[in-house]
């Protein structure tokens, strides 16, 4: 059976092309950078070329990239690092209620050490209203970190602005990017950006890879203490491959980025509106234009979004869902709930996140399949028994 | 993470559906939590020729009902008080431990289908306590500290 893959905000496959750039790099060039010897040096080279690819594609300057293993620590780096270096100033960090875990549970870290946290109410679509962020500031406010679009909803914030306000009251504004890169153009500079991060197997780039950008003349505290890599900021031999990689990923996910992106989203169109039209009791969750061209999310009443995933993936299509039950703990997406969906549909969501290698032929399939999948679980669930009881 | 048996159990469910007119009917869970079981039994000189349900619920959900139907269907009634969820859980092979509450699930709305039957039979089963208003307030164990997780 074909596999249609439809969970590229989760992971995506790497591209050949950047594995044919990652190889050389295990092998034969497999030198430290920090050493002196020429196999060596070669690889300090190619770590710099890198460098300066990721900068570009961001509008900053290569001096302002870091390394990291990946999304999760650069949102570790930036927050503690933040916080730790203003403390004197501070105590006070805001951000929203539909981050990321990489960003919520370190913010409840530092919580719990000593600092006060401001978590953000969002729209109905996901967005935070940057008049919301101005009117949270405070005299200690050290630190503001707010993502640019949502992993589960695919929401894209006001990025810019947010960034300016922050700018205005002299205050570091970090953002999560690793959902956004790849998909929306960014310019760090333009965008009042301090810190920003990014992640390479969001955008068919290697696992374990990742970016922290940094301002020039912002201070930040190290998270990872060590050697003299990353000009003393972020110690641990450079993960040279996986640099390689990612400015590989980087580079091919800006070719050619408009056409990609129409494409994309002219497909996540016709798959969101081919649910809604197809599935009675459905709503899109989320922003219907303010999105990623890559995200879709709906929700499904009277269904489990577990027990759909799985009949999906009888079907050969893989997909994700806010349900309690796919994510371990009891309360379904704290995204879903944050936009005042309620539990009842938050357990029945489905998220379906397209990748450059999703066709149209995969789409139409989609559409053909889930109409009766959600009519498999319903028949089967006592709460549709209401609802066709009712409409009698 | 699902063994063979609950996944034939979740794409083959047996016995779902309703009971017209059913001796017991017992309906535990709510939607809130994400899952909901409705048990149809039908009992005649004490012993269950029949068992129907409807869940709202995970794959785990779908197929402990449909497991706990099965192990019923042909007990008498004290027989069918001793299924525990851990039995339900154990005939399908294991379930993974974040899971295992879906297994009470089962094994409460047997119980709460049981004691329909015994109020409006206006009988006492030894043995049988009243059903639960909400079986997630008292026992939805988590299976790691969150306080750890942190």
């Amino acid at each position: 059976m074909e596999k249609i893959y439809l969970d590229n905000a989760a992971t995506t496959p790497v591209r050949k092309e950047v594995v044919e750039a990652m190889l050389p790099y295990f092998t034969e060039s497999f030198g430290n950078p920090s050493s002196v010897y020429q196999i060596a040096q070669m690889n300090k080279k190619a770590v710099d070329d890198a460098r300066e690819t990721i900068a570009n594609a961001i509008g900053a300057q290569a001096n302002e990239i870091f390394f990291t293993s990946g999304g999760s620590e650069a949102d570790n780096w930036a927050i503690k690092g933040i916080a730790n270096a203003h403390k004197a100033k501070g105590n006070h960090i805001i951000t929203t209620k539909v981050e990321h875990h990489a960003v919520l549970h370190t913010c409840e870290y530092l919580a719990k050490n000593g600092f006060e946290v401001t978590y953000l109410d969002v729209d109905e679509f996901g967005m935070v209203n940057p008049e919301d962020v101005e009117k949270a500031i405070k005299d200690t406010t050290i630190l503001i970190s707010i993502m640019y679009a949502n992993n589960e909803i695919g929401t894209i914030n006001p990025i810019k602005e947010i960034g300016a306000i922050a700018k205005a009251h002299k205050i570091p504004f970090h953002t999560d990017a690793v959902q956004a890169v790849g998909q929306v153009r960014i310019d760090v500079k333009d965008q009042n950006i301090d810190l920003l991060s990014l992640s390479a197997h969001k955008i068919n780039g290697p696992k374990g890879m990742g970016v922290l950008y940094i301002r020039r003349g912002l201070k930040i505290e190290n998270l990872i203490h060590g050697g003299a890599q990353e000009r003393g900021r972020r110690a641990g031999t450079e993960n040279v491959p996986g640099i390689v990689g990612l400015a590989k990923a980087m580079e091919l996910a800006y070719e050619d980025f408009d056409a990609k992106i129409e494409k994309m989203t002219k497909l996540r169109d016709k798959l969101i509106n081919g649910l809604l039209e197809s599935i009675p009791y459905t709503k899109l969750n989320g922003h219907p234009t303010m999105r990623l061209a890559n995200n879709s999310n709906i929700g499904v009443e009277y269904v489990e979004g577990e027990s759909l995933l799985l009949l999906l993936d009888m079907s050969g299509i893989a997909g994700s869902s806010g349900s309690a039950c796919t994510s371990g703990s009891l309360d379904p997406s704290h995204v879903l709930l944050a936009i005042g969906v309620p539990h009842e549909r938050a357990h029945g969501s489905i998220r379906l996140t397209l990748g450059s290698q999703n066709t149209e032929e995969e789409i139409d399939k989609v559409l053909e399949v889930m109409p009766g999948v959600v009519q498999r679980m319903r028949d089967m669930s006592p709460l549709w028994e209401q609802v066709v009881k009712n409409n009698k | 993470m699902y063994s063979e048996k609950v996944m034939d159990h979740f794409m083959n469910p047996r016995n779902v559906g309703e009971i017209e007119d059913a001796s017991g009917v017992g309906t535990v869970g709510n939607a809130k939590c994400g899952d909901i079981m409705k048990v149809y039994l039908q009992i005649e000189d004490n012993i269950i020729k029949d068992a129907k349900f409807k869940t709202f619920g995970c794959g785990a959900a779908v197929a402990t009902s449909s497991m706990a139907t099965e192990l019923v269907i042909g007990k008498t009634i004290e027989e069918a008080l001793k299924i525990t969820n851990k039995s339900v859980a154990e005939a399908l092979d294991g379930l993974p431990p974040v899971k295992m509450h879906c297994s009470l699930l089962a094994e409460e709305s047997l119980h709460a289908a049981l004691w329909d039957y015994a109020q409006k039979n206006n009988i006492t089963i030894e043995g049988l306590k009243p059903p639960v208003e909400d079986v997630h307030d008292h026992d939805h164990a988590h299976d790691f500290d969150e306080e750890d997780a942190n």
